[in-house]
């Protein structure tokens, strides 16, 4: 029934395109991280605008299909011709940047979402006492909040960092031949349907278990000793 | 702008409607699959809860679109083999069955994280006051587990909603095919997308309200 050689003979093609769906989720994944860090400050400041204007941007994101948000960077920006002609273009023009700006924005979201929530959760007896330390702002941040909240938060990002891979395969919709896009156009010449995505959704698993495996592995060094937020309670909720 | 949306309001609000429907087939297939799949995890053989766990940890690890790909060329060239003819399987037939698999096996540890949460008293009560096995699971465990599981259920409606707009891909004409077709004839892009991500939006904020009010509705009686 299923014709293995064909998938075998398929794979180094693929591999072609795993190795862009690779890049793109690294891309992807560090302007996500990147972003996530004021969006998540901008989610949890005091000041009612602020964090309504991230809400906001949180909620554009999450309520809305990937999908959009890529065709709405790569074709919705060439309507006006004096985006055409500003600086940008040149970057909104490729879709391979276009891929990267609007899963990096849609990751930002959720990975801001995520921080914001992990924020919150650290116990503020911590932060009082870094206060009466005479820690400033930056200096309580640094030591004291962001690294018990990347500990909190740590479980909920593998979560999203597997998401974000399989989201860029949504790059093959503009036209980018990474790990999808490569096996649709296997399909067109071999017309073997089963024996290709099959192929390809073994090497989604592949990456997916080899980040989960690693991620793992960094969620344990970061719980040594008397660093689990599992043991004092502390969770953030996965959510979509 | 406007002028050119009001135009073509008939197409992106038609979009809109097979948009909900793909949607809310998908969940009902999803939610056939969880409870399924979670009576099977806790209570079925060995081998059972074998394949389904490989089930559950292949279909979360792999792309939607690839799935929906997968179904719809496979199905159609299955098809085709057995009735001697070509035949083309529906992208709708084939879009609620890719999200139905996948969101089915998220669904299948919602529910089997919820039916755990009930505390074993209340099953023990149940089989005391001489309760069957299906009235013990129905009457007891489901109005109990139902609390627990609707947030992680609510979530992947949300997520269904969304991911409606890949079956666009194989050509089913729901609301991202048919902003896609609009684009294309108006050229207006980004007129078109918006107003179809401002579509989108909307469905998730009322779908997120009512799932708060149902999820406030549910905490009666549990002091919150």
């Amino acid at each position: 029934m299923l014709d293995l050689r064909i998938s075998l003979e398929s794979l180094p093609k693929l591999a072609k395109g795993a190795t862009l769906t690779v890049e793109l989720s690294a891309l992807v994944l560090v302007t996500a991280a990147i972003l996530s860090i004021p969006v998540a400050f901008a989610l949890n400041a005091r000041r009612g605008w602020i964090s309504r204007a991230a809400e906001a941007y949180v909620m554009l994101f999450r309520g809305t299909p990937a999908m959009i948000q890529i065709f709405l960077v790569y074709y919705g920006t060439s309507q006006f011709a004096w985006f055409r002609e500003s600086v940008f273009w040149p970057v909104f023009r490729e879709p391979y940047w276009c891929a990267v700006v609007a899963l990096g924005l849609n990751g930002a979201a959720y990975t801001g979402n995520i921080l914001a929530g992990a924020i919150r959760a650290v116990p503020s007896g911590t932060i009082e006492a870094g206060r009466a330390l005479g820690l400033d702002w930056f200096k309580l941040q640094r030591f004291i909040v962001i690294p018990q909240a990347v500990r909190i938060g740590f479980p909920a990002y593998t979560n999203e960092v597997i998401q974000t891979v399989k989201a860029t395969s949504l790059a093959s919709t503009i036209t980018l031949i990474e790990l999808t896009g490569s096996a649709q156009m296997l399909v067109n010449d071999t017309y073997a349907p089963y024996e290709v995505f099959l192929a390809a959704a073994g090497m989604y698993l592949a990456i997916t278990f080899c980040l989960a495996a690693i991620f793992h592995r960094i969620e344990q060094r970061l719980y040594r000793a008397g660093c689990d937020p599992a043991a004092q309670n502390l969770k953030v909720a996965v959510e979509a | 702008m406007f002028d050119t949306l009001i135009t073509y309001r008939v197409q992106l609000l038609t979009g809109a409607g097979l948009t909900i429907l793909v949607a809310v087939a998908s969940l009902a297939l999803a939610t056939a699959i969880g409870m399924i799949g979670a009576i099977g995890k806790l209570h079925g053989p060995r081998s059972a809860r074998g394949l389904l766990g490989i089930y559950t940890t292949v279909m979360r690890g792999i792309p939607d679109l690839v799935v929906i790909l997968l179904i719809y060329f496979g199905g159609t060239v299955t098809l085709s083999k057995l009735r001697g003819s070509y035949f083309e399987v529906e992208p709708f037939t084939a879009g609620v069955f890719a999200l139905g698999m996948i969101s089915g096996a998220y669904m299948t540890e919602v529910f089997r994280g919820a039916i755990q949460a009930v505390p074993k008293g209340q099953i023990e009560a149940a089989k005391a006051l001489g309760l069957r096995p299906l009235a013990l699971f129905f009457l007891v465990v489901v109005p109990q587990a139902w609390r627990i599981a609707l947030p992680g259920f609510g979530n992947q409606w949300l997520i269904l909603l969304k991911h409606t707009s890949l079956i666009s891909v194989v050509g089913l004409e729901e609301l991202m095919r048919k902003s896609v077709i609009v684009a294309g004839a108006t050229q207006q892009p980004f007129t078109i997308y918006s107003a179809t991500a401002v579509s989108y939006l909307v469905m998730t904020i009322l779908s997120m309200r009512a799932l708060k009010r149902f999820e406030r509705r549910l905490e009666r009686g549990y002091g919150r």
